[in-house]
C-alpha cells in the first residue's frame, strides 16, 4: 500500500486528522503521568526513606530534561523539512513545537534548582550542564521572538527555521556536558546520567512519566498547530466552512 | 505512612512539592491557554466571514 504523505501535508486534511487523534494522546498522557508518579511515590517507600525523599524531584526532572532536548530536535526536523520541501504545514509544526519545548526547558531548570539545593546545597551554579540548558531556553525564546518579529509569514518561517538549525549545535554539547568520555575532564556538579545502575522501581517511575510527558507534548503541539492553521488559513473557504465556526 | 508524613517527604516537602506543583501548574496552564486561544480563533474566523459578506 502506498500512502501519499503529501496529502497530509495540506492543512485542510491535517486539521481534522489532528483533531481526531488529540484525545488519544490526552488520555495516554494522563494515564502514564499519573501511573508513573503513583509508582514513584507509593511503590518506593523503603528505597527512599528518610534523607532520600528528595529523589522524587527527579521523576519530573528527568522527563522534562529529555523532552527539552528531544523537542528541539523535532523542531529542527520540521524546520528542515520546511526549508527543503517548502511545505507550509512543516513550518507550522516547528512553530507549534517551540513553546512546549520552552516550557519543558524551564521545568528542567526549575526542578533542577530544587534538586540542586537539596543535593549540592545550591539552587544555581554555572556548571556546564546547567549553563547549556539555560542557553537552550534562550534559543527557544529567540526562535519564538524571531518568528513573531517578522510580519511576512514566509519570511518569518524561513528566518526562524535557519536560526533553529544553527542552534542545533547546542544539543550534543548539552548531552556530552555530563556524559563526556573521560569524567576527569569535565568538572561538572551535575551527576552523570546513569540509567543502568538506578534502582528498577525508580527507573520505571522515570521512564513511564517521561513517556507520559512525550504524549502530553503530542497533545499540546497538535492543539497548538490547529490554532495556527485556523489563524493562517482564516480567509480560506475550508476554514470558513468548518462546523465549529459559528456563522 | 500518615498523610502528614507523606507531605513532609522526610523534611524535603518544600523542594519536592515546589517541583511537582510547578510542573502541574505549567502543564495545566498550557492546556488552558490553548483552549482559550482556540475559542478566540474561532470567533476571529466568524468575524472574518461577516466582514467578507458585508463587502
Amino acid at each position: 500500500m502506498k500512502i501519499n504523505w503529501f496529502k497530509y501535508a495540506a492543512p485542510s486534511t491535517f486539521y481534522p486528522l489532528a483533531g481526531k487523534i488529540i484525545p488519544f494522546f490526552a488520555w495516554s498522557a494522563l494515564l502514564l503521568i499519573v501511573g508513573g508518579l503513583y509508582w514513584g511515590f507509593f511503590q518506593t517507600p523503603e528505597l527512599l526513606s528518610d534523607q532520600k525523599q528528595y529523589y522524587r524531584i527527579l521523576y519530573v526532572h528527568v522527563g522534562s530534561a529529555w523532552m527539552s532536548m528531544w523537542l528541539y530536535i523535532v523542531l529542527v526536523a520540521w524546520a528542515l523539512i520546511g526549508l527543503v520541501f517548502n511545505t507550509r504545514l512543516s513550518y507550522m509544526m516547528a512553530m507549534a513545537t517551540a513553546p512546549t519545548g520552552a516550557i519543558f526547558t524551564f521545568l528542567t531548570l526549575w526542578t533542577g534548582a530544587f534538586w540542586g539545593k537539596t543535593s549540592w546545597g545550591t539552587y544555581w551554579d554555572w556548571d556546564p550542564r546547567m549553563t547549556t540548558e539555560l542557553i537552550l531556553l534562550f534559543l527557544y525564546v529567540g526562535y519564538m521572538a524571531l518568528q513573531s518579529a517578522i510580519d511576512d509569514t514566509r519570511r518569518s518561517d524561513k528566518a526562524s527555521a535557519l536560526l533553529a538549525l544553527v542552534g542545533l549545535v547546542l544539543i550534543p554539547v548539552i548531552f556530552w556536558s555530563v556524559n563526556c568520555p573521560d569524567p576527569n575532564q569535565c568538572a561538572a556538579l551535575h551527576q552523570q546520567s546513569s540509567m543502568s545502575n538506578i534502582e528498577p522501581n525508580i527507573r520505571i517511575a522515570w521512564l513511564v512519566t517521561a513517556v507520559g510527558f512525550w504524549m502530553f507534548s503530542f497533545m499540546v503541539i497538535l492543539m497548538r498547530v490547529r490554532n495556527i492553521i485556523l489563524d493562517r488559513d482564516q480567509h480560506t473557504s475550508w476554514v470558513q466552512g468548518l462546523d465549529e465556526v459559528r456563522k | 505512612m500518615s498523610v502528614a508524613e507523606f507531605f513532609s517527604m522526610g523534611g524535603f516537602g518544600y523542594y519536592v512539592w515546589m517541583s511537582m506543583g510547578m510542573a502541574l501548574l505549567m502543564m495545566l496552564s498550557e492546556i488552558f491557554v490553548l483552549k482559550s486561544q482556540r475559542k478566540s480563533m474561532l470567533k476571529q474566523v466568524a468575524r472574518v466571514i461577516r466582514m467578507e459578506k458585508n463587502r
